[in-house]
């Protein structure tokens, strides 16, 4: 690979030469974890076609996964992680993300302003958002009976629905959903206030098919369930498929959930680093992973070079950044994590 | 007999010494683990009702598994013994087979026969039998199903070797004398193997207490058994030192047992020269 590195060194001009003499020293290639599908597939390639950055992609399935793999190493063998804000904030405190150079980032300009000033990172210090959006209900409209409006039609499902409806068990959002339904802040930990949650999501589950964090969205098509609690991009996956297939912010909200990039601070190759995310952050990039993923993006220039058609068969996508805004990001917990995570086991075990 | 040694001490005792020196500090805040002070709260916390419930939910499940995988393992490997030295290779092949393939992709291949819209609830509708879908996926019985099924195969292995070093004379004598085929197997062929049934059943049993990918999956998440427990404490709860704690307790179980059937296994043998 250097080899080849080299050759296309020494056709280019002087110093074109240089520049790529000392990447191909620099060396090696940018490592970046991403959850899998979460991005073009051969959005490598044609990162290494404009910019000769060799790209190796590992895939992780949770945030969880990604941080205990670097909490231990301080992110030793990675450059650019892609994690939920919550994550970042984390990252960012144990001092394995990276304070960002914003002047090696120019296409930053391309997020909506709403984007620069989010609660976990105002003036994106550490982290840049990568997608975002909310979390609520996915459902087969032609299934159910009436519409689903609010929290509780998952939390305390009609007859018809009862052994038909999924939640997300992932730790906050599984609160969230209760949290939300009480009036409550989706960062609550007052012990009280947590332990209603969990008296409603203990009862809840009896009315369960499954906790599902992955495949909801398929339960839906093949007709398992008719009513899942989901992030509204993979909801789009269902409807992808099956266009009966709605989703609906509950009326007392929902959280706003942001999937950042980070670089990580020990990495060796932090300039390619900054690279990837600049491409990233391209418009006719933001577009195209809009395309691919059917997540909404901060970035404005990717999201008004969409294509309108993509609004009108999903929705959820044309909601306004000032909308999103209206709802309350998750935060690290901090010390709380551990009173929190008690209360989570217990409905997880709870019969 | 050097390399052998390095290599379990590199990629066993280290780690699980690593797991024990953990338990005993208090986790940090964003995950890892604060050494700043030593101290046995993960320990008295794993003994809280909670997480002692879980663990004998999990002993629980883990025992009927092994059980029932006991009631098909037994006539299975039986019938195989009985069966002609060439067709015996081939059953024990096909007992294997399954092992070549990913345990993930066997256990969704149960998603897709089980769930209610799956193939078994299917043709039972379909033929008349049930009006509506089973509930028969996302429950305990799918979970211990599945645990059955990967396991059993280590069953039948077991009590295989075990009927296979039995020696026939001892049978035919109780024939000879008059016991009837049953008083037989009752009497002298269950007795004799009965070091291959505890192997079997020790070994499907510690592995399911430890599984946390079954009930996940054929659980639907909806319940806990202590190999979820850890895997939440170290990814979910960011509890790397208690999660450790759960682990060298659920470790102790294990050895224990395993010591406790190699002790019987060693004494069955002892027995057995005696009587030749």
């Amino acid at each position: 690979m250097k080899a080849l590195k080299w050759m296309s060194a020494a056709v280019s001009t002087g110093a074109a030469m240089l520049l790529a003499a000392g990447l191909a020293q620099a060396a090696d290639k940018l490592v970046i974890s991403n959850w899998d599908g979460y991005m073009p597939k051969d959005l490598p390639e044609k990162f290494k076609a404009e910019t000769g950055i060799e790209v190796e992609v590992a895939v992780h399935a949770t945030n969880e996964e990604i941080m205990g793999k670097v909490v231990a190493s301080k992110g030793e063998g990675y450059d650019v992680l892609f994690v939920s804000s919550p994550f970042a904030e984390a990252l960012n405190k144990l001092g394995i993300a990276a304070k960002l150079d914003h002047a090696k980032i120019p296409n930053i300009a391309n997020l909506y302003p709403e984007a620069t000033q989010l609660k976990h990172d105002p003036g994106n210090v550490f982290s840049v958002p990568y997608t975002w959006g909310t979390t609520g209900l996915c459902y087969r409209s032609d299934v159910v009976k009436s519409e689903p409006a609010s929290w509780n039609d998952l939390l305390k499902p009609a007859d018809d629905l009862k052994g038909k409806t999924t939640m997300l068990s992932t730790d906050r959002w599984l609160m969230a959903a209760g949290e939300l339904a009480m009036g409550m802040s989706v960062n609550e930990t007052d012990p009280a206030k947590l332990d209603q949650v969990k008296t409603q999501l203990i009862e809840t589950k009896k009315t369960l098919l499954a906790y599902d964090d992955t495949t909801f969205y398929s339960k839906l098509v093949s007709g398992e369930a008719s009513l899942v609690h989901a992030w509204d991009g993979w909801c789009n996956y269902g409807i992808a498929q099956k266009p009966e297939i709605k989703y609906v912010i509950p009326k007392e909200g929902s959280d706003l959930w942001v999937d950042t990039m980070v670089v990580v601070e020990g990495s060796k190759n932090k300039d390619a680093a900054y690279k990837f995310l600049d491409y990233i952050l391209k418009a006719d990039n933001g577009k195209w992973v809009v395309e691919n993923i059917m997540y909404k993006s901060p970035n404005k220039a990717g999201m008004d070079a969409l294509d309108k058609a993509m609004f009108t068969q999903y929705p959820n996508m044309a909601i306004t950044p000032a909308d999103l805004l209206k709802y309350e990001q998750l935060r690290d917990l901090g010390d709380g994590m551990k009173a929190f995570s008690k209360v989570v086991t217990e409905i997880l075990s709870a019969k | 007999m050097l390399p052998g040694l390095l290599w379990l001490g590199l990629l066993m005792v280290v780690p699980c010494a690593i797991i024990l020196v953990t338990a005993f500090y208090e986790r940090g805040i964003y995950g890892g683990v604060d050494w700043s002070v030593a101290t046995l709260a993960n320990f008295v916390r794993a003994g809280e009702w909670l997480y002692l419930s879980i663990f004998l939910d999990s002993a629980r499940i883990a025992g009927l598994a092994a059980i029932l995988a006991l009631l098909i393992g037994y006539p299975a490997a039986y019938a195989i013994t009985k069966s002609s030295a060439r067709h015996q290779t081939a059953l024990l092949f096909l007992a294997m087979l399954p092992f070549w393939t990913n345990y993930l992709i066997r256990t969704y291949a149960w998603i897709v026969l089980l769930n209610p819209a799956g193939l078994i609830n299917n043709f039972l509708q379909l033929t008349g039998v049930t009006s509506g879908p089973l509930p028969i996926l996302y429950n305990e019985f799918a979970v211990i199903l599945g645990l059955v099924y990967n396991y059993v195969p280590f069953v039948i292995l077991a009590i295989y070797s075990a009927l296979q070093r039995l020696d026939p004379s001892y049978a035919e004598a109780s024939r000879d004398l008059g016991a009837t085929a049953l008083t037989t197997f009752w009497r002298i062929t269950l007795p004799l193997t009965a070091p291959g049934v505890a192997a079997g059943a020790v070994f499907v049993f510690v592995l399911s207490i430890g599984n946390f990918v079954t009930p996940d999956l054929l659980g639907g998440g909806k319940l806990q058994m202590v190999g979820n427990l850890i895997y939440d404490q170290f990814l979910t709860a960011r509890d790397w030192p208690f999660g450790s704690a759960l682990s060298v307790i659920l470790i102790a179980v294990m050895l224990l047992l395993l010591f406790a059937q190699a002790l019987a296994a060693n004494r069955a043998r002892g027995e057995g020269r005696s009587h030749a």
